[in-house]
């Protein structure tokens, strides 16, 4: 057996975000040995640049706000595709979790009435989002860990994991990764594993996400045969920086629009009205005039275009740039600065004060900023229980950006927050109680450890390769022009063709200057998980013949009702074991099915009746 | 190496940029320079990233969000501790290479990565948030009731992105090794600070600012305030509000004694092991209540600590 460091605990937790965290927290109350294992530093997972605000309806601003409003919301934004019983799930217990928050010190913004303030956001009919200025994450992130501090949670941090392993009769019994400051491998033996890893958009070229959002879970759970639901239902943030080039993608909080802020394209015009889709036109404004009077008193009228949800103002966008009514750099422009004063938007909006003026050189407070479409979430993923968070391989749970279905086709702002709370809190629990009900001793595989180690080392052995950052550059560009905003299915056939072209190149990589903290040797690792979810997405959206929520197609533009009832399911069959990059199995054998999403009560169908 | 330009360092196409890369381990190493073409509007970190994709593969830095959020791009550029995301190229001087070297404050893992886990056990030591019980009010209303003027100072502390360019830059840990056992820095002073302004808590660290974390070694030369990528104030709203408190502790029987009558929720470790637990949350219940009646414009704060002058004008 390849030598390596051992730790053994009752469950493990992949990811040190705000669901990570959250599930350790819980597992931790529950008695259990828990450890966290992440990829950074504790603290800088990708949860800590969520801006605008944690969905929950709390009713400090609004009362009328309750439970089924929010869920109504939810499943609308989703364009139905949710897994109903998540979204209920979520509805119902995001008031409670971010009261919690508040119990471990995080410090929201207040209302005159000193309870949580709520602010606007797209999708959501109330002032819904519980916020701190626009650093929410940062907040949420840094309250979770503090508290996981406190609790004694052992936290691994800056290791890389390669692989889960498994019993010989597929119960999940650990995971194998390596120390990326020493390059030393570690296995872990767990009795339940939570898949905590966020998302994908390191794939496209212009994201919102840091480098550690390779798919690392999603490819995890479908190597180790689990299910993968909808995976073409990628969301691009509608505000996403475009110029300098240095700083296209990265993310202008939807904060700006709840906060007033409104897009305009080159002729000065308000596009967003020419874009209300029936589904809302009911509920959203049909004059300037009109909006404006919303943002004060909610009762004096119907709610801004610029709040419809980010699907909507996404491809309204996309398609104003299209038709040559861009901005300069190839975006639209976004106001605020001659919608509130300098003081107003300095104290609401100060990160992305200092990110425009440090970054941009652009003032907001005097200009407008030019902001355009950026690859920003996937709705899709891990196909779970929505009650215990249990994917389809047993003793493995999955919670946060990584799980699909709860956000069904598009994700509202704010939703992913109170998301990961929900369920990062319902995956520690299931993950508890199946380590708890578990008996026997999670054993691992020293072949399987070996040959695994085998693959990961295997670049620095090849001469003359090829170089990761040059496949992953282009895989960039694969995703960005072919799987992007806007599909076409020879498009996409023509991605899976590149895709091909690129895994080969991936099992060719060449790496020098020894395992210790290699950026270039953690390329090598993450890339066969970018190119398994990359197939993933593109394979989802071959099949999903038509246009819903994250999802456009240009050849199929409407919604297909038959499409509305089934999600995409994406596995890998048993005993498909074969060679793909760095050793995994072969993403060549994953099949696409479509499968019923459960029916709805009638109870919950009632609640989108009466609120439509 | 180095060609002569007027131009910005991050200039025009056509322009180069040199960039001098601190390359090694704790062994030792040394600057490596690299000759990049300029791009508009880059900042440091992309040129980072531009010389591993082309030159060198394995050249180690830490890096996240590139957004200036997560504080993990660290970084002493041209001698200056700061985010290399956060840099722009064509901020720093025309014509002359770039420096690019690790936090020196901490040791070496490999070339500009550093071996931060000093501060995340700093981090374990301090006393956790611990806050009062719900009010009745608060329990009917759902959640507590702090007026947004009360919170407002320890928000700017929980801005923090935890970069360690504060404690990179003190020379209290930098030029002195042997400090980091009895000092916490300026990033958990300012920590500490925010727990102990937060409306809600009631916990008292000051005994463990001047006893573990080694306040009285800061003689306030606000190097961490300058460099803060989050412009906090760290010196003026944290540091020296904490030598105060610390000292009101110590020497004042007068603010002693009131505290005493007040009841206030405040206790160093060494009153609080003296009290029940059970008795403490109930000691402080009644003062509380009054100044949580619905509507009521009381600051929430004053139940907690008095202020001192210096506090008031570091605001």
């Amino acid at each position: 057996m390849a030598e390596h460091e051992t730790h053994d605990f009752d469950v493990i937790i992949i990811g040190a975000g705000g669901a990570g965290l959250r599930a350790a927290i819980e597992a931790r109350a529950m008695g259990l040995r828990t450890a966290l294992v992440c990829k950074s530093l504790l603290g800088k997972a990708h949860t800590v640049m969520a801006e605008g605000g944690v969905a929950a309806a709390l009713g400090n601003v609004y009362a009328e706000d309750s439970w089924q409003v929010h869920f109504r919301d939810t499943m609308r934004g989703g364009k139905m595709l949710n897994n109903w019983r998540m979204a209920q799930l979520h509805a119902q217990e995001a008031p409670d979790r971010v009261r919690e928050l508040e119990e471990w010190g995080a410090l929201f913004d207040r209302t005159k009435d000193g309870l949580i303030l709520q602010r606007d956001f797209g999708g959501h009919r109330f002032a819904r989002l519980a916020h701190v200025g626009d650093r929410t994450g940062l907040e949420l992130i840094r309250t979770l860990q503090q508290k996981a501090v406190a609790d004694g949670i052992d936290v691994f941090m800056e290791v890389k994991v390669l692989r889960l392993l498994h019993d010989a009769d597929g119960v999940v019994s650990g995971l194998i990764g390596y120390r990326r400051p020493s390059g030393e491998f570690v296995v872990f033996t767990a009795k339940a594993v939570v898949m905590a890893t966020g998302g994908v958009g390191k794939s496209w070229m212009y994201t919102s996400n840091s480098w550690e959002s390779t798919g690392d879970g999603h490819a995890l759970t479908i190597w180790a045969g689990g299910d993968l639901i909808d995976m073409e239902a990628v969301q691009f943030h509608p505000t996403g920086m475009v110029w300098p080039l240095s700083v296209r993608g990265i993310l202008v909080t939807e904060g700006v629009r709840g906060d007033g802020g409104v897009l305009r394209n080159s002729e000065g015009n308000r596009f967003m009205f020419d874009y209300i889709p029936p589904m809302f036109a009911a509920e959203t404004a049909d004059s300037e005039d009109e909006a404006d009077k919303w943002y004060d008193d909610h009762s004096a009228g119907r709610r801004p275009p610029e709040l419809l949800p980010r699907d909507e103002v996404a491809r309204s966008i996309n398609n104003e740039v299209k038709s040559g009514r861009g901005s300069p750099h190839g975006g639209v422009f976004l106001d605020i600065a001659t919608r509130r004063t300098p003081e107003d938007i300095r104290r609401r909006l100060p990160s992305m004060y200092h990110q425009f003026k440090e970054l941009a050189g652009v003032d907001i407070t005097t200009e407008a900023m030019e902001v355009g479409p950026t690859c920003h979430y996937i709705m899709g993923g891990v196909r779970v229980d929505a009650d215990s968070a249990a994917t389809t391989v047993s003793g493995l749970f999955a919670a946060g950006e990584v799980a699909g279905g709860m956000h069904g086709a598009n994700r509202l702002g704010g939703n992913s927050l109170s998301d990961l709370l929900v369920f990062g809190r319902r995956a520690g629990i299931g993950a508890a109680e199946f380590a708890q009900g578990r008996t026997d001793t999670p054993r691992v595989d020293p072949d399987q450890v070996a040959e695994i180690v085998d693959g990961a080392v295997a670049p620095f052995e090849l001469e003359g390769g090829e170089n990761p950052y040059d496949v992953h550059h282009d895989l960039q560009e694969v995703m960005q022009s072919l799987v992007g905003i806007i599909r076409t299915g020879s498009e996409l056939e023509e991605a899976l063709v590149k895709l091909d072209a690129l895994e080969d190149r991936a099992r060719r990589v060449s790496m020098s200057g020894g395992r210790r903290y290699n950026p270039g040797w953690d390329m090598t690792n993450d890339l066969p998980a970018m190119l398994t979810v990359s197939r993933c997405t593109t394979l989802g959206a071959i099949h999903r013949k038509e246009s819903r929520g994250g999802h456009t197609r240009d050849d199929f533009p409407k919604p297909d009702p038959e499409m509305g009832t089934v999600n995409f399911v994406e596995r890998i069959p048993a005993g498909d074991a074969g060679a793909g990059a760095g050793g995994t199995p072969s993403i060549h054998s994953i099949t696409v099915s479509p499968e019923p999403i459960p029916e709805m009560p009638d109870d919950l169908k009632k609640l989108l009746e009466e609120a439509t | 190496m180095v060609e002569e330009t007027d131009d910005p360092a991050g200039g025009g196409a056509g322009e180069e940029v040199t960039m001098r890369v601190w390359r090694g381990d704790e062994a030792g190493g040394e600057f490596a320079e690299y000759v990049m073409p300029a791009q508009e509007g880059e900042v440091v970190l992309d040129v980072i990233h531009r010389v591993q994709a082309v030159h060198a593969p394995d050249l180690a830095c830490r890096w996240n969000c590139k957004a200036g959020k997560c504080g993990s791009c660290s970084a002493e550029i041209n001698g200056r501790p700061a985010l290399m995301c956060m840099t722009r190229m064509d901020t720093l001087p025309v014509g002359q290479p770039v420096t690019v070297a690790p936090m020196r404050a901490f040791p070496i893992l490999r070339d500009l990565v550093t071996d931060v886990s000093y501060n995340y056990e700093v981090a374990k030591r301090i006393p956790p948030f611990d806050p009062r019980p719900k009010t009745i009010d608060e329990e009917k209303a759902g959640g507590y009731r702090m007026q947004q003027i009360d919170i407002e100072r320890s928000q700017e502390f929980r801005k923090c992105i935890e970069c360690y360019l504060c404690q990179d830059v003190c020379h209290v840990i930098r030029d002195h090794e042997e400090n980091k056992t009895a000092f916490a820095g300026p990033r958990f002073f300012a920590r500490t600070a925010e727990l102990e302004m937060h409306p809600l808590d009631v916990n008292d660290r000051r005994e463990l600012l001047q006893q573990e974390q080694g306040l009285g070694k800061c003689n306030i030369t606000k190097c961490c305030t300058e460099v803060c990528p989050e412009h906090i104030k760290i010196t003026d709203n944290a540091i020296i509000p904490l030598k105060e408190r610390v000292v009101d502790a110590s020497y004042d029987p007068i603010a002693w004694l009131g505290r005493k009558i007040r009841n206030r929720t405040k206790r160093t470790p060494t009153e609080a092991s003296v009290d029940s637990p059970s008795s403490g949350p109930a000691a402080v219940q009644p003062d509380i209540e009054v100044h949580g009646i619905p509507g009521g414009e009381v600051n929430g704060s004053a139940t907690v600590s008095i202020p001192t002058a210096q506090e008031a004008s570091a605001e």
